[in-house]
């Protein structure tokens, strides 16, 4: 049975083969970087099966990499790096090429799309083929390595130069790729040390007796602002409601909980589009597509969220109170 | 209440405000957090472990990179451009606006993973959007581009963000209805998607008139550059 547990080995593979060629060029704070990344996703199974098992030290062996990681990810230079190809070989075969080159790069979304839909019926003689648990992701899997053995037939390039430009896509991303991963980590360690509670506190403290908009308005501008602390809404939702959405809004001034819920958490959202602790929606996408300012993508989308956030909130306020 | 804890935001807000690498500020604001709420040392390191290979799948992005670098190699990116650019009638406006639309849809029905930066952004939409943008103005200077890409990625997230939580059977939804059923409040999944609905709306509206004002600045500026070379 395919599972998602082999997109890891096959990153831990592409994450090795990064560190050796990175050694090879004499690079070597790069190559221990991808290097203790690889260990990571190839044994972070194994540490979590021990973790359940009660045993905790390959989990602070891995929490000591992480912290070697975040120590050498200052020194890695990030270099634009030559292209393999001059502009006017890649032109030379867009156009001998033509509309073949978008059929790989389509079947990144489509196989996705039809694994994510029918994935969980496939099976050969009764066993499912692919684990039920997140099947999108599987599907990215599966579509990967198709569509980079499609790449390389209409290339007419063998598939390990497909390895070797992936990881020069990779060296230019650098160190904003283990971010996504770290403010996960920090999240939780936020959580874990009561962060979360002690910003409820002080946004109760702040707040106006009796009076249910500006309430309202705390509770929206809470989701806002913690989203932008946290890097993520779903951390941000439960602190503000249970430090004001329940006790004050709906248990206090009746607000109709489906509307405060869906509604407060789409605050949360246009906080996402504010914040680098995003790092997978703002940050990385700025490094791949190789803009000079990092913030280029939040500095892109910050008057749509606030646009969208005041009409959320304006929706809110007429509806939730009925 | 033990505030000290909130010492780790402050940790994140200056490193990013003195823009420091964000990696060691991170990783600093964890333990100054965790110390400070008075974990032990061992704690703290297998809590950070742990978290950090719980979350690994967000790194699942690294394995379109070998098609898409093989792809840009042999072309990829010269032939959309080339693509766009003999396009009659496809302006900047409507390739983004109709992506957007595609996007948003199809979120709604929970299939956020099958486009994004890496997927389709990088190979696709930003190189069809610079050729969109050349034919306002033919000679795009560095920062123009970098604008231009800066908005597909923007468009990206947009439509991902506010159509994904219409679909009932995600994330979003379901930790909702979860918060409320804990604390004794039964609702229905679909009653709580449905109001995400003026949003997913609202959304669309608004980052489509941005779209559009973005566009119209980029001919305002070739307009102006036009009359300054002539």
């Amino acid at each position: 049975m395919l599972r998602i547990e082999y997109a890891y080995w096959l990153i831990a593979a592409f994450l090795f083969y990064t560190s050796w060629r990175k050694a090879g060029e004499r690079q070597f704070y790069c190559a221990a970087f991808w290097g203790l990344l690889g260990l990571l996703f190839a044994g972070g199974d194994a540490v979590l099966a021990a973790q359940k098992a009660g045993n905790a030290l390959p989990a602070q062996l891995a929490g000591c990499v992480v912290i070697a990681l975040a120590l050498i990810a200052p020194r890695m230079r990030r270099k634009a790096h030559p292209e393999t190809a001059s502009a006017s070989a890649r032109l030379a075969s867009a156009l001998r090429l033509g509309h073949k080159l978008f059929v790989p790069a389509l079947l990144i979304p489509l196989v996705t799309l039809v694994v994510a839909l029918v994935g969980e019926h496939l099976s050969i003689g009764g066993h499912a083929l692919l684990a039920k648990p997140q099947m999108t992701l599987t599907g990215l899997m599966l579509a990967c390595v198709i569509a980079l053995l499609a790449a390389a037939r209409v290339a007419q390039a063998p598939v390990l130069q497909g390895v070797s430009e992936g990881r020069r896509l990779l060296d230019a991303i650098g160190w904003a790729a283990l971010l996504p991963l770290l403010l996960a980590a920090l999240g939780e360690v936020f959580t874990q040390s009561g962060v979360g509670a002690a910003i409820a506190a002080l946004a109760q403290m702040i707040l106006p007796e009796g009076n249910a908009f500006l309430c309202l308005l705390v509770f929206a501008l809470g989701m806002v602002l913690f989203t932008v602390i946290m890097g993520n809404a779903f951390a941000a939702f439960p602190v503000m409601m249970a430090g004001i959405g329940l006790p004050l809004l709906v248990h206090r001034y009746g607000a109709h909980p489906a509307i405060l819920g869906s509604m407060g958490m789409l605050c949360g959202y246009c906080g996402t589009l504010l914040t680098p602790m995003a790092a997978d929606y703002n940050l990385v996408p700025a490094a791949l597509l190789e803009l000079r300012n990092p913030y280029g993508v939040i500095r892109a989308q910050a008057w749509s969220a606030a646009g969208i956030f005041a009409a959320t909130f304006l929706a809110m306020w007429a509806l939730v109170f009925r | 209440m033990n505030y000290w804890p909130l010492l780790g935001v402050a940790v994140i807000v200056i490193g990013f405000a003195l823009r420091f690498n964000p990696v060691p500020v991170v990783v600093g604001a964890a333990l100054v957090s965790g110390l400070l709420a008075g974990l032990h040392v061992p704690d703290l390191l297998a809590l950070l472990g742990k978290s950090f290979v719980s979350s690994r799948m967000l790194l699942m992005f690294v394995l379109t990179l070998p098609a898409i670098g093989l792809l840009e190699h042999a072309g990829l990116r010269e032939h959309a451009q080339q693509w766009m650019g003999r396009l009659r009638g496809m302006t900047l406006a409507r390739l983004l606006i109709g992506y957007l639309l595609v996007r948003e849809a199809l979120a709604m029905f929970g299939l956020t993973g099958v486009a994004g930066a890496a997927q389709t952004v990088r190979p696709l939409l930003a190189p069809m959007g610079e050729a969109a943008a050349e034919k306002i103005h033919p000679e795009l200077d560095a920062a123009d581009r970098d604008e231009v890409r800066a908005v597909a990625a923007a468009t990206d997230n947009i439509g991902r963000f506010f159509g994904e939580d219409v679909f009932i059977a995600l994330g979003a939804v379901l930790l909702i209805q979860g918060f409320y059923a804990q604390h004794g409040i039964d609702l229905t999944p679909l009653s709580i998607a449905l109001w995400a609905l003026p949003t997913a709306i609202a959304a669309f509206v608004i980052q489509s008139v941005r779209i559009w004002l973005f566009q119209r600045r980029l001919q305002r500026r070739a307009s102006a550059r036009n009359a300054q070379e002539g």
